[in-house]
């Protein structure tokens, strides 16, 4: 059985010293081997910017896309072979700005891939813009009186999408972020983890200890039900989405490759492409 | 007796006019008669003026007619739109419940037949179609008992009641219009078909129907005119296969969820008109340099933004060839017949994964919406092709070693593995990269890599790039064209062969990379060169001149007024030539 080493490859991370992301690989890694994943059985989908770069340094199938496009490239990797394992993964400016569209489509398709987004609520790769989830006053090179705009608050939009699965969490929380991304994977239907991963570079504002003094774990909310959407939505308003855990899940909704009628029950990549000649020819008397 | 007959049928939009013509057409398709049939229709659903043009024929015929003989008319406006192209001897027969008006400077006969009032007497208006089509059999003095088995087919779920009634409506309407013709029965005849059995087809349905027996079983796309047909085809039987369509919430998520599947394993294709083409760009240069293989077909409607959405056009040319930015290798096919649009599909994906590069089905609204009778399609004319798609179990890799998924190859095409396969881990990025593909921003490897890409089509085999019918050595003129204007541009061949010139035509079917050495000698050994294109810029004559010369010689006919040719406009735009 693998092991979480056996993720790792030999290409050395060209993140900052100090960033969010290295954790977030690491809980990658450890939560893959924990489920009890070979390395081939992986396929991790990203998009562009600093986080997107994680496809390339986990041993596993990696496809880093386009900008903004992880999602549909994941669902797409996922509907043609329903065996693997497909975790999308890029940073807020991917996922909650030029990726949102295919965001929300993919939480309310419901299909059966974990997408964690690593937000540090800046454009990093870019040398420091400010993201969706930049709070308002926020000062970037792009805003530099403060952004005018109101913040994304990606929790309560997944809730009211129609999300199964809604979970947040900070890198530094190793154990809790791969408890979560475990569950995630085992979830059947779409995951969404949203996890604090704070750029030490561009954003001197939500640093590590800012997070620390600002984050509520949801395991000490006293009677929290990850099951209650209602509750789910007024415990993010509470705390100004700043909690962490997993937030919502309803197992009882099914996945879309479940709902499909038709849906081949062995990967669609290992099937068998030829017609039989009697259902071509009753395919074309349909014509005549 | 004629051997060829057009009819044209027209009213409001959301009247029935389309299905009029199909009962129509369907009959005389299994009767053995070859048609093609072009809808005018607009972007709305409800009102506007729209027809059905319908030309029947004893022969293939692949063109819109020049003239028309039966004009079928729901309201003035489709006599005032349309009856210019009414022949001296031609006949308008015309709702009588709108008081129709024949224009002064016209010779065909107006008849006002009551279809609506006889339709409503029988039980419903909705009829009035039915009985159009009686009063048509009268002037052709077609047995009305052809259309039984079509209205059976059609309306056999709403009962056996219904059934009658419409065939009651055919024999009504042939009943008035026989009195009313008197020693005219019959003016029109058609001589007697082959009754050979053929499909009766539009371009989408056979371009789906190309990538379900060329192995496709996923797609993912956005509704569009003129391509939804192709994804409301396929989920309609993929289910059959255990494959399935996802509507997409955008364009961008069609390509790069079809990306997505093709990596995985599957054969994917994902569809659209040129706005979603222009959508899907980026995407497209991301398969070009992951060599991922991608199907992906332009049916072209007139541009640019929002354009002419319902017209024929043939401008995204350019677009599809050069479109994406950064250079990638791509191939373009343009299928020019109903038929070749189900075998060019098919084809497409066995180069898309021989050559692991973006192949682009291009069609035209003609082709794609225009209805056909097609010969019986041959499947095991169907190949399933799968290039270096490695299976079976793979050499073990030392240490932490990646597969070389981008090996530099003496054909530049690299062995390929799909996600799921042990020892195959290798990495995909859009990012410029080595042979694991870890990223590189090496000039060496830069080099070694965009070499190995281009070289893949170098090597590209395919059969018949060019439809040559070049019965002279040395010809007077030589005309090209590509997708629709095959028909039209064969009709005009013809007569200008009559005129005493001596004609030959390429049809170009591989449009990129452009077949230069097929084109060439037909081009030098001609002394005028007509190239034939809907589009205001002569994109395809442009194309020519880039890769075979020979500007002095090369003559634009062009038309974008979002119709299609006219089989006598190449005729004398040809002849004005010499």
């Amino acid at each position: 059985m693998a092991t979480f080493k056996d993720f790792r490859n030999n290409v050395k991370p060209n993140w900052c010293p100090g960033c969010g992301d290295f954790s977030v690989q690491a809980a990658m890694q450890r939560a893959a081997a924990n489920v009890g994943l070979e390395p081939e059985q992986l396929a991790v989908v990203s998009g562009i910017g600093c986080s997107g770069r994680i496809s390339g340094y986990i041993n596993s199938y990696g496809f880093h896309g386009i900008h903004g496009r992880a999602l549909p490239i994941a669902q797409g990797v996922k509907m043609a072979n329903r065996d693997l394992t497909v975790i999308a993964s890029g940073g807020d400016g991917d996922g909650f700005a030029i990726g949102m569209g295919h965001t929300i489509h993919a939480i309310r398709r419901n299909i059966d891939i974990t997408y964690i987004v690593m937000d540090n609520q800046i454009y990093g790769l870019t040398k420091g813009q400010t993201s969706p989830r930049s709070a308002a006053g926020f000062k970037t090179k792009s805003t530099p009186q403060g952004s005018i705009e109101q913040a994304i608050s990606p929790m309560e939009m997944a809730l009211t999408a129609g999300a199964t699965f809604v979970a947040q969490s900070f890198s530094t929380d190793l154990k809790d972020l791969t408890a979560l991304i475990e569950a995630g994977i085992k979830h059947k239907g779409f995951s969404l983890i949203n996890v604090f991963s704070p750029c030490v570079t561009y954003n001197k504002v939500n640093t590590y200890d800012w997070f620390k003094e600002n984050l509520t774990k949801l395991s000490e909310v006293e009677g929290y039900d990850s099951s209650s959407r209602e509750l789910a939505m007024q415990t993010l308003m509470k705390h100004d989405g700043l909690v962490t855990g997993l937030i919502y899940q309803n197992t009882e909704r099914k996945s879309y490759q479940e709902l499909i009628s038709g849906y081949s029950e062995t990967p669609l990549a290992h099937a068998d492409l030829s017609l039989d000649q009697k259902f071509f020819d009753k395919l074309t008397a349909e014509f005549v | 007796m004629i051997n060829q007959l057009s009819w044209k049928v027209g009213g409001q939009q959301g009247e029935g006019i389309e299905s009029t013509g199909e009962i129509f057409s369907i009959a005389l398709n299994r009767l053995g008669y070859y048609l093609y049939g072009y809808r005018h229709f607009s972007s709305r659903i409800k009102g506007g003026h729209t027809n059905n043009k319908i030309r029947v024929s004893t022969t293939q015929v692949r063109s819109i007619s020049d003239d028309l003989d039966i004009l079928v008319a729901f309201d003035q406006e489709t006599i005032d739109v349309n009856y210019k192209e009414l022949h001296s001897k031609g006949v308008i027969m015309a709702d009588s419940k709108f008081d129709p008006k024949k224009p002064e400077d016209t010779q065909a006969g107006l008849y006002a037949v009551p279809f609506t009032e006889i339709a409503t007497e029988l039980g419903t208006s909705l009829m009035k179609n039915m009985v159009a089509i009686g009063a048509t059999s009268a002037v052709l003095d077609l047995d009305i008992q052809v259309f039984e088995e079509v209205v059976q087919e059609i309306f056999g779920r709403k009962g056996q009641q219904v059934v009658d009634k419409n065939m009651e409506a055919i024999k009504s309407g042939y009943e008035y219009m026989k009195e009313k013709l008197g020693s005219n029965v019959g003016a029109m005849q058609l001589e007697k078909a082959d009754g050979q059995q053929r499909l009766f087809m539009i371009g989408n349905d056979a371009i789906a129907l190309g990538a379900l027996a060329g192995g496709c079983r996923f797609m993912a796309a956005y509704p569009i005119t003129p391509a939804s047909e192709i994804m409301e085809y396929l989920i309609k039987k993929l289910p059959a296969v255990g494959g399935t369509v996802i509507q997409t919430e955008d364009e961008i998520a069609a390509v790069t969820m079809a990306i997505g599947a093709n990596y995985g394993g599957v054969r994917a294709l994902t569809a659209s008109a040129g706005p979603g083409l222009s959508l899907k760009m980026e995407a497209i240069g991301l398969s070009g340099i992951t060599e991922t293989p991608l199907v992906i077909v332009d049916t072209q409607r007139g541009g640019p933004s929002t354009g002419l959405p319902t017209k024929q056009e043939q401008s995204d040319l350019m677009a599809m060839i050069y479109g994406t930015h950064g250079e990638i290798p791509k191939i373009v096919m343009a299928p020019s017949t109903v038929q070749e649009a189900f075998y060019d599909t098919a084809e497409a994906f066995n180069l898309a994964e021989e050559y692991q590069c973006p192949v682009i089905v291009l069609s035209d609204l003609q082709l794609s919406l225009g209805k056909q009778t097609v010969e019986p399609l041959e499947f095991d004319k169907v190949e399933i092709r799968r290039g270096k798609l490695q299976s079976g179990d793979l050499p073990e890799i030392e240490g932490k070693g990646y597969f070389k998924r981008y090996e530099v190859t003496a054909d530049g095409v690299s062995p390929r593995v799909i996600p799921g396969m042990k020892n195959g881990i290798h990495h995909v990025t859009g990012v410029e990269h080595e042979e694991t593909g870890k990223p590189s921003e090496s000039a060496a490897n830069r080099i070694a890599q965009m070499d190995k890409r281009f070289r893949k089509i170098s090597n590209l085999k395919f059969d018949t790039p060019v439809h040559k019918n070049a019965p002279h050595e040395e010809a007077d003129l030589l005309i090209v064209g590509f997708n629709s204007t095959r028909g039209a541009i064969e009709e005009a061949m013809g007569r200008l062969e009559q005129d005493g010139l001596k004609v030959n035509h390429a049809q170009i079917r591989l449009i990129h990379p452009f077949p230069a050495d097929e084109l060439l000698p037909l081009v030098a050994s001609a002394k005028k060169v007509a190239v034939i294109e809907n589009n205001a810029t002569g994109q395809l004559a442009n194309i020519m001149k880039m890769n075979v010369g020979h500007h002095g010689k090369i003559t634009k006919i062009l038309k974008y007024d979002g119709n299609p040719f006219l089989p006598h406009e190449i005729h004398s735009k040809c002849k004005e030539l010499f």
